[in-house]
């Protein structure tokens, strides 16, 4: 994640999202009789910065759990390409002395170094009751991101910048809802060479890279609902450059009836969480990522477009709108999706807006169908090992 | 993987020497991005990895997989120099794959405050990084301009 610098005009677009999510003392859900209420407002807005590019926000409350001592916290990213909830302590700074900290045998706390793309955040594992539209997620774990307390350990740092603030986040935390159940999975379960390093076990600030058993790690937050609990559904519509664009997050695939299959291709990963795109004659990985703020694919010399002059390094600056085509394709399933590259630069000299439905740049080797892919369309993420009415996830459909 | 217009020798040869690795041939260790071959002595201990060599036109590549599942590729100059490296998988230890260019990678990076969200793409004109990919899967690659054989071109390093 990287943040958008925008001018303060935008600065006002902000402020909705107000949900009124009741922290316990409301009455919750009845056992089943009736649906719950499963769709949240999502927002291309800018953020909490105001100045966020095609970032996709929501607001979430956070509880300690069993109690009725709650937050609410908007700003947080909706990020279908990871896994977990991850709060600015600074976000949460009323209840998070509250909320408990997990702990290993030996009473040490559990850190975790979450490693994304492009930077890592690092912070306690703690438990939260986490509540979005009428869904609850009781007792989950989630990761607070704070490097005062215990500094980030130096084989953490070797990973990657750390993101430690909402300056450097653009955002006041990350709702990762993509298909996996946790952040890392079976790989950090054991000890040794092989565990990728995102969780820590520290005495005082003496850390070290623990196992960690995928039940205690930082989890999916839908797969922790009582129900609506096998996947999401994000919609968007379609626009132009937009100073401000609203959709929908649905909960659950096919357990209610705003959010049924109609007939929508499916396309399920590789163990990596990629399908292939093919561009050009050629086949790479590809993956549908909310979290990402343009169509990143391949490299300058690769797709003739050029790159951005230094004020806006990262993105591609064709002379005029280049008209692509690109064929995802998973077993039987396939779709040419054509979408358009502008200029990045003149895209952010328009004044207002922050969402940009051409908005592209270059990603290494692979194909990464970002926000824009999402505008204009329904797109369907079904979570690994929960069923539906088109069979087990993990899968994307659209 | 190896498209485009130009005609590259190089990467026919990659596809045939993975298809054929009874020809590869273990090499002791990696060095990091700038450094010279033969001061190579602490990746492949560090990153505990298995390592094969791949010769092509007017470089060869030294190709690692992590045990953490990480397929690291190290790419190195007739004169000995490793002037890119690439990765894909988990994510690597990039301070040990950087070396000395990790301080300028992590500086440029933040200073950067790009409307980018997710990735990286930094070029101070001889360091070039590039990252993308999501949770559980990162690529990326890196190279120095002024270590790189002219007949080279960015798009090769993958």
């Amino acid at each position: 994640m990287k943040y958008a610098r925008r001018s303060a005009t935008a600065a006002c677009v902000c402020a909705l999202l107000v949900l009124s999510t009741s922290c316990g003392g409301g009455s919750t859900r009845s056992s089943g009789r009736v649906p719950a209420s499963n769709a949240q407002a999502i927002a291309v807005n800018g953020g909490p910065q105001g100045n966020y590019a095609n970032g996709l926000f929501t607001t979430v409350t956070v509880c300690v759990p069993g109690s009725s001592n709650c937050q609410s916290v908007s700003g947080v990213l909706v990020d279908t390409g990871s896994f977990g909830l991850r709060l600015l302590s600074s976000a949460v700074s009323t209840i998070s002395p509250s909320l408990p900290q997990q702990k290993d045998v030996t009473g040490n706390s559990i850190f975790e170094c979450a490693q994304f793309v492009d930077s890592v955040v690092w912070g306690p594992v703690k438990t939260a009751d986490v509540s979005i539209s009428g869904e609850k997620a009781s007792s989950l774990p989630i990761q607070l991101i704070n490097a005062n307390t215990t500094p980030v350990p130096s084989g953490c740092k070797a990973m990657g910048p750390a993101e430690e603030d909402l300056s450097s986040l653009g955002a006041n935390g990350i709702l990762g809802i993509g298909f996996f159940n946790q952040d890392c999975g079976t790989a950090c379960s054991v000890s040794g060479s092989s565990n990728p390093g995102f969780y820590y076990s520290c005495s005082g600030a003496s850390c070290q890279i623990t196992a960690e058993n995928p039940s205690l790690q930082v989890q999916n937050p839908v797969g922790f609902f009582a129900e609506d609990n096998n996947g999401v559904v994000l919609q968007l519509p379609s626009t132009a450059s937009a100073a401000k664009l609203t959709g929908t997050l649905t909960f659950g695939i096919g357990t209610q009836d705003n959010n049924a299959l109609t007939g929508q291709q499916i396309f399920r990963p590789d163990n990596f969480g990629n399908l292939k795109t093919s561009f050009m004659g050629q086949t790479y990985a590809g993956f549908i990522d909310s979290g990402s703020n343009g169509y990143f694919f391949l490299d300058s010399a690769t797709t003739g477009l050029a790159n951005c002059s230094s004020s806006e390094k990262g993105f591609y600056c064709p002379s005029s709108p280049a008209s692509l085509s690109a064929t995802n394709t998973s077993g039987t399933s396939s779709n040419t999706v054509e979408f358009t590259i502008d200029n990045a630069s003149d895209l952010f000299a328009t004044n207002s807006a922050v969402a940009f439905p051409t908005l592209g740049g270059p990603d290494p080797e692979s194909f990464d169908w970002g926000l824009p892919f999402f505008f204009g369309r329904t797109i369907y993420v079904a979570i690994e090992g929960r069923q539906t009415s088109a069979g087990s996830g993990p899968f994307w459909a659209y | 993987m190896c498209g485009s217009s130009i005609p590259r020798l190089s990467c026919v040869a990659t596809v045939v020497f993975f298809l054929t690795a009874p020809f590869v041939t273990a090499v002791p260790a990696l060095a990091a991005l700038g450094e010279d071959q033969s001061s190579i002595n602490s990746d492949q201990v560090h990153l505990k990895a298995s390592v094969r060599s791949v010769p092509h036109q007017f470089y060869s590549v030294q190709e690692m997989e992590t045990s953490a599942g990480t397929t690291i590729r190290q790419f190195i100059s007739p004169q000995g120099t490793v002037f890119a490296v690439s990765w894909q998988g988990s994510a690597p230890n990039l301070e040990q794959l950087l070396g000395n260019y990790f301080e300028q990678f992590v500086a440029a990076s933040k200073q950067q405050r790009s409307r980018r969200g997710r990735g990286i793409h930094i070029d101070d004109g001889d360091l070039v990084v590039d990252t993308g990919g999501h949770m559980r899967f990162v690529v990326g690659r890196a190279f120095l301009r002024s270590k790189t054989p002219t007949q080279v071109t960015g798009d090769e390093i993958r």
